[in-house]
């Protein structure tokens, strides 16, 4: 069976992570299945949506949005229940 | 040299722990094992440990604060009974699987309902498939050097899994008798310093515990639990090599009894141990070629050693203070037969379940044994797979 992914004797005992900082690896956007889709013409750059995402998605540059990370957006659209403006519609994917 | 000295079976062990010093303790009272602990927290209020003892509000929260402590980096014991240990259940597995090398003493209690408080082995038993290296003890004497060896075993390289130690409710932990204790020292210098590999407290490396494991490699973590079981067999028998060394009593995965030229066996755990033992010698003395193996050692299991062991023995007994229910038989029978079956010549095996709730398993019953072996010698056949022993009809 080649997975790529490594054998039991080569991984640390007890599913220990041994090295700090790692969520990064672990792209949650493969989770997706509604993908939140900004109108920036409504957007005030309140950056509630920035405080809100559970994954750090929504990218901020110069105190405004600048975009929404797809690698790690896992879709749970607490972004667009939370923006004031509604200027975040959640979109199937397959719809896109 | 130790001391000589007359105790129960749980001060015994309350001694092993004074002398052992762990980081943490926590535990939470239960009979029969509730005596432990007593002395122990004695031991801590007049500073003759330096032991952080918790005195948590369940069984389920003993065993968690102790994988907390472990996790943390330090060496971590309790001890519970029957319910006690049913409560950890849950916990149980994530000490082992988190590979935390907690040693805990098990004095063995029957489970209810209906209520009971005295020794049979079904607590323990139940937890074969925890993944903690399970050993079964005779006396308060086997109780306190197991408990002691429990931690080096758990502690060692490619093992790092809890340990328990049974040691029968009442007929052991109640039971005054003469033993002996090494001298702290000798405890002391024997186990060394823990030096935990993965400290959660080392901030200097900050890592993870316990985190989320689907489908891509919690099969991989488990097989690596089944190795590192494999592993703590060298472990068991060289942490006994070096405590003889320190205490002159010798340790294996079983004890043999005139069984070298035996025609018949009788395999059993734990305080029975003893009776059988004077059953073999009434039996021998009336020309009857019967031996015994006393199992110390149930998880892991000691398969080809057992094979060896018991290869030539035309009928064999296997003694279940447990039932499985629904099982072809006791726990410690399911697997003795098991590990016989690719044997080319094996002995005919029968399994008794006695002793339930603290029944006392007298020299009668034994006797008893002896003879359904002597029959199936005789005939070759077996009339009855599975006897509850010791139970009206
Ligand atoms: S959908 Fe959820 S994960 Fe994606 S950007 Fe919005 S809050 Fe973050
Ligand atoms: S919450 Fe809405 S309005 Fe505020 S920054 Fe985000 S998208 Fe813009």
């Amino acid at each position: 069976m080649s997975t790529g992914l490594k054998g039991w004797k080569d991984i640390p005992i007890g599913g220990m992570i041994l090295e700090a900082g790692n969520s990064a690896e672990y792209e949650t956007g493969g989770w997706r299945t509604f993908r939140p889709v900004m109108d920036k013409e409504k957007c005030k750059n309140c950056l509630f949506c920035w405080i809100y995402c559970p994954d750090s998605a929504i990218q901020v540059e110069n105190e405004k949005i600048k975009e929404i990370d797809l690698k790690y957006c896992k879709g749970c659209g607490i972004c667009a229940a939370e923006c004031p403006a509604k200027a975040i519609e959640m979109v199937e994917e397959g719809k896109l | 040299m130790g001391k000589q000295v007359a105790m129960t079976g749980n001060i015994a062990v309350a001694n092993a722990m004074r002398q052992i010093n762990p980081d943490v303790c926590a535990a939470y009272p239960i009979t029969p094992s509730t005596e432990v602990m007593q002395q122990f927290a004695s031991f801590v209020a007049d500073g003759k440990v330096d032991t952080e003892l918790v005195t948590v509000e369940s069984e389920h929260s003993a065993m968690s604060a102790g994988i907390g402590a472990a996790a943390a980096g330090g060496r971590v014991m309790t001890a519970t009974s029957a319910n006690g240990l049913a409560l950890m259940w849950e916990m149980l597995y994530i000490a082992s699987g988190n590979r935390l090398p907690i040693a805990m003493m098990v004095i063995n209690r029957a489970l209810s309902a209906p209520i009971n408080i005295h020794g049979d082995h079904s607590d323990e038993m139940g937890a074969r498939d925890a993944g903690w290296i399970q050993m079964y003890s005779e006396n308060g004497q086997e109780a306190y050097d197991n408990i002691i060896q429990a931690i080096l075993i758990g502690e060692s390289e490619g093992v790092l899994l809890p340990a328990m130690v049974g040691m029968d409710g009442f007929i052991i932990s109640h039971s005054i008798e003469n033993l002996e204790l090494l001298e702290d020292k000798q405890v002391r210098d024997f186990l060394g310093e823990f030096k935990p590999k993965h400290p959660l407290l080392n901030i200097n490396k900050p890592i993870t515990m316990g985190p989320l494991d689907l489908q891509d490699y919690y099969s991989e973590h488990k097989r690596q639990q089944a190795q590192a079981m494999q592993k703590a067999k060298a472990a068991i028998l060289k942490v006994a090599k070096d405590y003889k060394a320190v205490s002159g009593r010798e340790y294996g995965f079983f004890e043999p009894y005139k069984l070298e030229d035996a025609d018949i066996g009788i395999l059993t755990l734990g305080s029975s141990a003893g009776t059988t033992r004077f059953v073999v010698d009434l039996m021998r003395e009336k020309g009857i070629k019967v031996g015994m193996i006393k199992l110390r050692v149930f998880r892991p299991f000691p398969i080809e050693e057992l094979q060896q062991a018991l290869s030539h023995l035309k009928a064999l007994a296997v003694m279940d203070r447990s039932d499985s229910f629904g099982a072809a038989g006791g726990p410690v029978f399911s697997e003795v037969r098991s590990a016989l079956y690719d044997l080319p010549a094996r002995p005919k095996t029968v399994n008794y379940i006695y002793g339930l709730g603290g029944r006392d398993l007298g020299i009668s019953p034994i006797e008893r044994v002896v003879k359904d072996l002597q029959e199936i010698h005789q005939t070759e056949k077996i009339k009855e797979l599975v006897t509850h022993l010791t139970v009206r009809e």
